[in-house]
């Protein structure tokens, strides 16, 4: 006989709402999303989850498991034996229903980045070396985790004057691209509000894709804005040989 | 209550958010058409995203031999000379633009030694072809695509679902779709739309295929009088995940084969020495997967059900170099190590060839101004699709939907749509939710793919196939009346219901498909035809809703012009005759 396993569900909505038990017969190798599956095609056909490919490439499925910040269809149920499992939505974005939360402004955002620039037409000669870390940053799977997790958005609501970690990896891959010639470090500095991060590597700890977020992306970018602004010759001398 | 419903218009709708639905919706918008691109999911998180080993493109930056002549070979022999030969010629001639214009829009590929583009090997590909990131190819792709689509001027509604199509005469007119997030209704009247939706995996229990895969686009566009062709021809991957069960049917990339994974039975037997002695593992899909599917019967397979693939001699550091994704996605839901050890790997459900039948240039379907693009179109793949060439595929015919609707729609006025079909929509949208009494959509769902696996797998005959027809009618009746209690927010059993409804109309043309094929071509191996008959081959089924219902039709497949013909005279691939010319 397989066990029961418990989990313990958010249901409500921006009104509020309250966690509900469910037991689920347990299964070999079996993931928090299957769990859930379960209980939506026996218990509550409405509990409503986003997820898209089961396999950690889409970043639909972001949400909190037992406090920490995971995606639903990578975190396996044997982790936590004897435990209840406890599920909530992202703390950081106003709740839609049960575990779907409205991320809009993560798009917003993205949105206002400026985009890549090329200095000259494809096929491009760009050797592996020079592309590794922006390849490190592309495999974001924007599943805002990072924003979830990182304090300025989540426990200071400073979304009007920081963008947050997602989005400045998106600026670092754009900034590091040898053939990009456009220039974002304003926006960076300003609205975007790099200033804004001290650097406590939280969005690090939590990335599924275990991208480097701050030593790799966050710190290199103050570093040259710091340079831009606070030394007018080196920013000018960066200018000329990008 | 009179229902709320909002009312947009547009000069091009495009449905579906996949590759294929941006590259249309960018096309049309930088042409300067007010667009609009509709997806289930939020945006950059369709199906496309993932895709993993790579994007097909001649750009011959390995082997300088390859060209298009030799990536229009492959294809057309892989889809078993059934495709239309003229989307396999404009693919291949277009693809390496596409696949440029995609690193001039940021996308980062990995590099070969002298800084091009770097390229793998894949099955049935002559050359090396496949244009890649690591594992994660549709990621880079849909990325790059939502990328641009932020910079150019179209509305994105994200989470939103289309039930169903409107005509003005004979024309298309338009769609009506509901929010996921709350339910509220919204009227898209457009001059032009094109469907973009993806292929119906979800038809199938044990597939590599997202939930969005539930062939929405096909079946609503076949519902208001598309012609669908090839539907028979359904892909089984050979090498998906068998165990633990929650993972079973996710996707084992061929990359792991082309970048040398070898397959073995529980005999340890390299078995496909013995199916293909030539191409080996890199032989094409329908191939390779029969032959596990054949030591698995054999009383030759592995614990569940499948057989042995090592790529433990390339050594850990290679491994998790160019296979990252399957290194983690081993170690994280199955505890094992690829690096260390041989994993089980049985065939799944992966793509559907057939689908929406669309012009070659314009991707027009027999509907004016509904066009098509993507998994949800039918043509170059025929029979078997090749790896890699799906990416391809989105890209030069998504262009292509978005250039033909964007003159279509130059040329034509804002048709209207008649309000009594609106109300009528309306109701049947939400009558699951009120009904007191009425089918669980999962329940239905399960049903749907037992079916399909009993009676039209991998490999079919008459007699079941005839079982399953009359299992799916009987079905499909059970369809209309499911109940999804709760509200309208954010509400998955009732968004079942209408995916649900989909997918037992595209799996019955699937079934009339294969009953009519009476031969064994490609995906299609049925066991009371073994062989490949020279008559089948001059055919593709189409298939068309009638007032008698579903009528099937054979239709010639285009003849193909004699330069082109030439090409498979030679007795080996165009560029390798070339380069032995040459010597
Ligand atoms: C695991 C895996 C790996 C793969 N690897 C490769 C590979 O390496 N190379 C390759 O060439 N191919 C690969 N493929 C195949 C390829 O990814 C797909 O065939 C391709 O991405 C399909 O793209 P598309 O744009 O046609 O549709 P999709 O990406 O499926 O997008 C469909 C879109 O339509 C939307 N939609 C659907 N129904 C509705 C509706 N009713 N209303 C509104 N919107 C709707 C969806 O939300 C989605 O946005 C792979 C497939 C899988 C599953
Ligand atoms: S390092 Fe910066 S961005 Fe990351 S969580 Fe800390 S403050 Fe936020
Ligand atoms: S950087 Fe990591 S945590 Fe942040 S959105 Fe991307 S994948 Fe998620
Ligand atoms: S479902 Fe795609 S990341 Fe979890």
């Amino acid at each position: 006989m397989p066990e029961d396993i418990t989990l313990s569900v958010f249901r409500g909505d921006k009104g509020g709402g309250d966690e509900v038990e469910y037991k689920v017969p347990m299964q070999t190798g079996m993931v928090v999303l299957d769990a859930l599956h379960f209980i939506q095609a026996h218990d509550a056909p409405d509990l409503a989850v986003r997820w898209n490919c089961k396999a950690a490439h889409c970043g639909s499925c972001s949400a909190e498991i037992n406090g920490s910040l995971k995606l639903l269809c990578k975190t396996r149920v044997d982790d936590y034996v004897g435990e209840v499992i406890h599920v909530r939505p992202m703390h950081t974005f106003p709740v839609i229903k049960d575990l779907v939360t409205d991320v809009s402004w993560n798009y917003d955002m993205l949105r206002q980045v400026p985009a890549f620039q090329p200095a000259i037409k494809a096929p491009f000669t760009l050797q592996q070396r020079d592309v590794d870390r922006i390849q490190e940053f592309r495999n974001c799977i924007e599943c805002f985790l990072c924003q979830n997790v990182c304090h300025v958005l989540r426990d200071h609501s400073a979304q009007d004057r920081y963008w947050g970690p997602r989005l400045m990896i998106r600026f670092a891959e754009l900034e590091m691209h040898p053939l990009d010639t456009g220039d974002r470090m304003e926006l960076l500095k300003g609205a975007a509000g790099i200033g804004m991060c001290n650097i406590t590597k939280c969005c690090t700890v939590v990335c599924p894709q275990g991208i480097n977020i701050t030593d790799n992306g966050i710190i290199p970018l103050k570093e040259r804005v710091a340079d831009v602004y606070w030394d007018p010759l080196g920013g000018l001398v960066r200018k000329m040989h990008k | 209550m009179r229902e709320e419903i909002a009312y947009h218009e547009y000069d091009v709708l495009v449905i579906g958010a996949g590759g294929a639905g941006l590259r249309a919706a960018i096309e049309s918008a930088e042409n300067g058409l007010k667009t609009a691109v509709l997806g289930k999911s939020l945006l950059g998180k369709a199906h496309t995203v993932m895709a993993e080993g790579g994007v097909a493109a001649a750009l011959g930056n390995l082997d300088p031999q390859d060209g298009w002549e030799t990536h229009f070979y492959d294809t057309m022999r892989s889809g078993h000379f059934i495709n239309d030969y003229r989307m396999a010629e404009v693919h291949a001639k277009e693809s390496p633009d596409r696949v440029l214009e995609l690193e001039y829009w940021g996308a980062v590929f990995d590099r070969t030694p002298d800084g091009k583009i770097m390229q793998r090997p894949f099955g049935a590909h002559t050359f090396r072809r496949l244009a890649h990131v690591g594992d994660r190819t549709g990621k880079e792709l849909i990325r790059t695509l939502e990328q641009k689509i932020l910079t150019v001027k179209v509305d994105i509604f994200q989470e939103i679902t289309a039930t169903k199509l409107f005509k003005d005469q004979d024309r298309i007119a338009g769609c009506i779709a509901y929010y996921r997030e709350d339910g509220r209704l919204a009227v898209f009247t457009a001059k032009a739309v094109v469907i973009a939706t993806g292929g119906w995996g979800k038809a199938y229990k044990v597939t590599s295929n997202s939930w969005e895969s539930t062939g929405d686009g096909a079946a609503l566009a076949f519902r208001a009088g598309a012609e669908l062709a090839d539907m028979e021809m359904v892909q089984f991957h050979p090498t998906g995940m068998t165990w633990p069960p929650g993972v079973r049917g996710i996707l084992v990339t061929e990359g792991v084969r082309g970048e040398g994974g070898l397959l073995f039975n529980s005999e340890g037997e390299r078995f496909m020495e013995k199916y293909d002695p030539v191409r080996k593992e890199l032989s094409s899909r329908d191939v390779v997967a029969r032959s596990i599917y054949k030591e698995v019967r054999a009383g030759r397979g592995t614990p569940h059900g499948g057989a042995w693939l090592d790529i433990t001699h390339k050594g850990a550091a290679f491994v998790k170099r160019k296979l990252p994704g399957m290194y983690e996605q081993f170690m994280a839901l199955a505890d094992v190590d690829i690096t260390k050890t041989r994993f089980e790997v049985a065939p799944t459900i992966h793509y559907t060839m057939g689908g929406l039948r669309v012009d070659a240039y314009t991707a027009s379907t027999n509907v004016p101004g509904l066009f098509a693009a993507g998994e949800c179109a039918a043509g170059l793949h025929g029979a078997n699709r090749l790896g890699g060439n799906s990416l391809s595929d989105i890209l030069v015919f998504g262009r292509r939907a978005g250039a033909g609707a964007t003159e279509y729609a130059k040329n034509s006025a804002m048709p209207k749509i008649d309000n009594a079909e609106v109300q009528a929509e309306v109701e049947r949208v939400l009558a699951p939710l009120s009904r007191s009494e009425g089918e669980n959509p999962y329940r239905l769902h399960e049903d749907l793919q037992e079916i399909m696996a009993a009676h039209v797998g991998i490999e079919r005959n008459g007699p079941e196939l005839e079982k399953g027809l009359a299992r799916l009618q009987e079905l499909r009746e059970r369809t209309a009346n499911m109940r999804a209690p709760g509200s309208r927010q954010f509400n998955p059993g009732w968004h079942s219901v209408f995916d649900v409804q989909n997918m037992c109309l595209l799996g019955e043309a699937i079934v009339r498909g294969a009953i009519e094929r009476k031969e064994s071509r490609g995906a299609q191996w049925r066991t009371d035809f073994p062989d490949e008959l020279e008559e089948q081959g001059k055919v593709n089924y189409v298939q068309q809703v009638t007032d008698k219902g579903i009528v099937v039709r054979p239709e010639p497949v285009p003849p193909m012009p004699a330069e082109l013909a030439e090409l498979f005279t030679r007795g080996v691939a165009p560029g390798l005759a070339n380069a032995a010319r040459k010597e």
